[in-house]
């Protein structure tokens, strides 16, 4: 079958099987592998992507699902410049990440958390990103990592919109 | 883990879908929010030969109030994911224990994919919402070949993954009684915050249903007769687990589970009666 996906502003046409899980597509079928495969039974949280607007578990949803769809990765947050988005840049400055696996994800899930909620308590952070887990168990630089990231403002629960490079 | 292959259609609209039902019969299974269908689907639990998706008929989206007075209902589209319950207005005014419990489901990324029709139709006997609905009252109404048929939540779930749908109907619309703003309780007892629960209690206007203690979710008719008869919420909770016939698994075996629904019982009626 034929989908027709928009990821990171760069809209294709791909022949794909039913079955591709949208994960594998965009790996496999975009090339963007910093979406990573952690448990594949959505429970980690690792692949998590934006689909028009909202966080997604990215290995439980099918290509064809996203059919249509605008898809935002990791890969489509950095501007053209390599200005980091906000929730990015906080990640580096609170040190978010251990072994760094689980942090695309991370990322994702809280721009995710941030735009439903732009100024989370510690506790709104941890249950936002409950979906999402760290096995290095880097929890708590995660959580400040998202509460600097909010005091970006509105700017750190948004995905930029137009096109970015792969 | 990689589905087994199957035919996709897109179902456009509620009939549509019931064409595509009609012409696949029980080889066909309706995918809405995926996020039980697909993971028991990537292990092989489920291999449907043809998948009928209606995720994108937006028009099962919706919470509306139905009727005036005493018989008001809330009527709740078959698409409505639990993030979009869990938010509305109209829900959170006129049943708000569905809105709760909607928040309650999974995390955020399972709560922006998942819909209540799913969870309905899965009937899985740990799942968060039809405990609630259960509690609520009400029924589901299913769309077949034969137009619109409205069965009682008390009779919709027979047994593990089963329900009283057949093959050729799909779930469109939940009905239950217009609470407006009263107590409620919702008890879950869980590993992990939003985790599927080990026992989950929800009392609302004197009923009590409980998930995961028997092969589907189930009233808690003992505590309830006890409660129409004067008796306290200690007493009436200490029958909770009464005519259930709860499982052992890795994390409880079924004495724990009858302690959990005699405790949660008690606290979700508590709430109910605090917040009242």
């Amino acid at each position: 079958m034929q989908v027709s996906i928009t990821v990171n502003g760069n809209q294709r046409t791909d022949e794909v099987e039913p079955r591709l899980l949208l994960a594998h597509y965009l790996r496999e079928v975009r090339g963007l592998r910093a979406t990573n495969i952690g448990c594949d039974t959505t429970s980690c949280g690792a692949c998590t992507v934006i689909v028009d607007g909202l966080s997604v578990k990215s290995c439980t949803v099918l290509a064809a699902q996203a059919d249509g769809a605008e898809v935002t990765t990791l890969e489509g947050l950095a501007a053209a410049d390599g200005e980091l988005h906000p929730v990015q840049s906080a990640f580096r400055e609170e040190h978010g990440l251990q072994c760094g696996f689980c942090t695309p994800g991370m990322v994702m899930a809280a721009i995710g958390l941030l735009a439903d909620n732009p100024d989370p308590t510690d506790r709104e952070v941890r249950e936002g990103l409950e979906g999402n887990l760290c096995r290095c168990t880097g929890y708590h630089n995660i959580v400040r990592a998202v509460r600097t990231a909010a005091k970006a403002g509105a700017a750190a629960g948004r995905v930029p919109q137009g096109r970015v490079e792969a | 883990m990689i589905p087994a292959p199957f035919d996709y259609v897109r179902a456009g609209s509620v009939e549509e879908a019931l064409a595509a039902l009609a012409e696949h019969g029980e080889d066909a299974k309706v995918l809405a929010g995926g996020h039980s269908l697909l993971p028991l689907m990537k292990l092989r639990l489920a291999t449907p030969a043809v998948l009928v998706d209606i995720g994108g008929i937006r028009d099962l989206s919706y919470v509306r109030v139905e009727g005036d007075g005493a018989d008001a209902v809330v009527a709740i589209g078959a698409g409505t994911r639990h993030h979009e319950l869990q938010r509305n207005e109209v829900a959170r005014a006129e049943v708000p224990l569905l809105p709760h419990v909607a928040g309650r489901v999974g995390d955020a990324q399972v709560r922006h994919r998942g819909t209540i029709g799913g969870t309905t139709a899965h009937s899985d006997p740990a799942s968060d919402l039809p405990t609630a609905l259960l509690a609520l009252g009400g029924t589901v109404v299913l769309q077949g070949p034969g137009g619109r048929r409205e069965v009682p939540v008390t009779g919709f779930w027979t047994g593990f993954f089963e329900t009283a749908m057949s093959p050729d109907e799909l779930v469109v619309e939940l009905r239950v009684p217009r609470t407006g703003v009263t107590g409620f309780g919702y008890e879950k007892f869980t590993r992990r915050e939003n985790d599927w629960p080990i026992v989950a209690a929800a009392a609302v206007a004197g009923r009590v249903a409980l998930a995961n203690m028997a092969g589907t979710v189930v009233r808690a008719t003992a505590t309830e007769e006890a409660l129409a008869a004067g008796a306290s919420i200690a007493e009436a909770a200490e029958l909770a687990d009464q005519g259930t016939s709860p499982v052992a698994d890795m994390h409880a075996d079924a004495d724990y589970r009858r302690h959990l629904a005699r405790l949660l019982t008690r606290r979700a009626l508590e709430k109910a009666t605090a917040a009242a």
